[in-house]
């Protein structure tokens, strides 16, 4: 069962990670604190995860073993999560999709049979509320905005909309742990990611592409050439000195 | 409660939040209770943001207090029921507004994705306020403006 949980942690982490590139940076001071208190909410919901997936595993791994001394094609979290973050319209629209799913898959979540499962759910269904609303006000400003900022958001679809379609996808690991009533059956969040999305786009202005290509992989641990570069950034400090305590 | 279990329920109460020192843990509502085991006071601490870095922080204080008062414990985190605004206590709520921070508001205006509370300004109490930024210095707080005062406060998220 520790896979399927490996799945979603490395969703939170690396989403958390990627937000976390923007602190310094942001176009605005609101943003910037924005940015990494969504971080900082997924980066907590991973640690539970993964220190939970370690103990099912049962081999002796931790959070740190886990987030730090993996490699790439040992990751198997979603394409979407792992996109650079791009401009700033690309950023939000990609917390939008995440977080449209992650909302309905949370809530579903605390009735897990699985405690710590549902414990996490409890809190990250409140949290990620925050990020749909934070991350579509954004998509809704920036679509319905200034002829630029709709031209970047129209873009912003274009590049992300194709790693829309795996969050619904279930692998073998994830089918299982939903057979066993641990986590939420993925397909079932579509009616509710559709109207949330569809609200959005419409405010906003947005053509939904239809029928569009749905790129996969990443739960086969097949990901694109940005993860790589994201965890040796990532994983550099904690590799340079395994088992550093402060 | 046992007496050992009732003494580490008075130390840990009384340890004050790092990130807003007037709230102790009970006002914010995550000591959660004591029990006793094995000689031991186990105490159950919720965190309130998944990726607070206070949590640990939080941790730690009340381990080092126990420890001076001489009570040997354990410190468990739980997570669920998971921790909501709605336990901060009366008095906690007293004590942020009188801080500064206005206390977590439910209900309120209809907007597209739910409700926007009506926040009041915790320096002069007026109701013209207005949300600059859901999120502020902290996980917990998001940052707010009294259009009537002209003073820009903190206002603590309702989760």
């Amino acid at each position: 069962m520790h896979a399927a949980l490996l799945e979603i942690a490395d969703d939170c982490l690396v989403l958390g990670h990627r937000l976390s590139e923007w602190c310094g940076h942001a176009p605005m001071l609101e943003e910037d604190l924005a940015l990494p208190n969504m971080a900082l909410d997924l980066i907590g919901t991973a640690r539970v995860l993964y220190d939970h997936a370690g103990t099912l595993e049962g081999q002796g791994r931790g959070e740190n073993d886990l987030a730090y001394f993996r490699g790439e094609r040992d990751f198997v979290n979603c394409l979407l999560v792992e996109r650079p973050n791009g401009d700033f319209a690309q950023t939000m629209l990609r917390q939008l999709y995440f977080a449209a799913f992650m909302e309905p898959y949370w809530r579903a979540a605390m009735d897990s049979t699985d405690p710590v499962v549902a414990g996490a759910a409890g809190k990250a269904v409140k949290e990620v509320a925050y990020h749909v609303r934070h991350a579509g006000e954004w998509v809704i400003r920036l679509g319905d905005g200034t002829e630029e900022s709709a031209r970047r958001m129209r873009r912003a679809v274009d590049a992300l909309h194709r790693y829309t379609g795996e969050l619904f996808e279930s692998s073998p690991a994830a089918a299982a742990a939903e057979a066993a009533g641990m986590l939420p059956k993925r397909a079932e969040m579509r009616g509710d990611w559709d109207r949330v999305i569809g609200m959005v786009f419409a405010e906003a202005g947005l053509d939904l592409p239809q029928d569009a290509y749905m790129q996969t992989g990443g739960r086969q641990g097949i990901h694109s050439e940005g993860l790589g570069h994201m965890l040796a950034d990532m994983q550099s400090v904690a590799r340079a000195h395994p088992g550093a305590v402060w | 409660m046992s007496d050992l279990a009732r003494r580490a329920f008075q130390v840990a109460a009384q340890v004050p939040d790092p990130e807003i020192p007037v709230l102790t843990l009970e006002d914010l509502g995550i000591l959660r209770g004591v029990d006793e085991a094995e000689g031991k006071a186990i105490v159950r601490l919720s965190p309130t943001y998944s990726g607070c870095p206070a949590t640990a922080a939080i941790e730690l204080s009340v381990a080092s207090a126990l420890e001076e008062a001489g009570i040997p414990a354990r410190i468990d985190r739980v997570l669920s029921p998971p921790w909501t605004t709605d336990w901060i206590t009366e008095a906690g709520r007293a004590k942020l507004t009188a801080y500064g921070i206005a206390p977590p508001v439910s209900g309120g205006k209809a907007t597209l994705f739910g409700e926007a509370p009506d926040v009041p300004c915790p320096r002069c109490g007026a109701t013209q306020t207005e949300r600059v930024s859901e999120f502020g210095s902290t996980p917990c707080k998001a940052h707010w403006r009294c259009r009537a005062c002209g003073e820009p406060f903190d206002y603590f998220k309702c989760i």
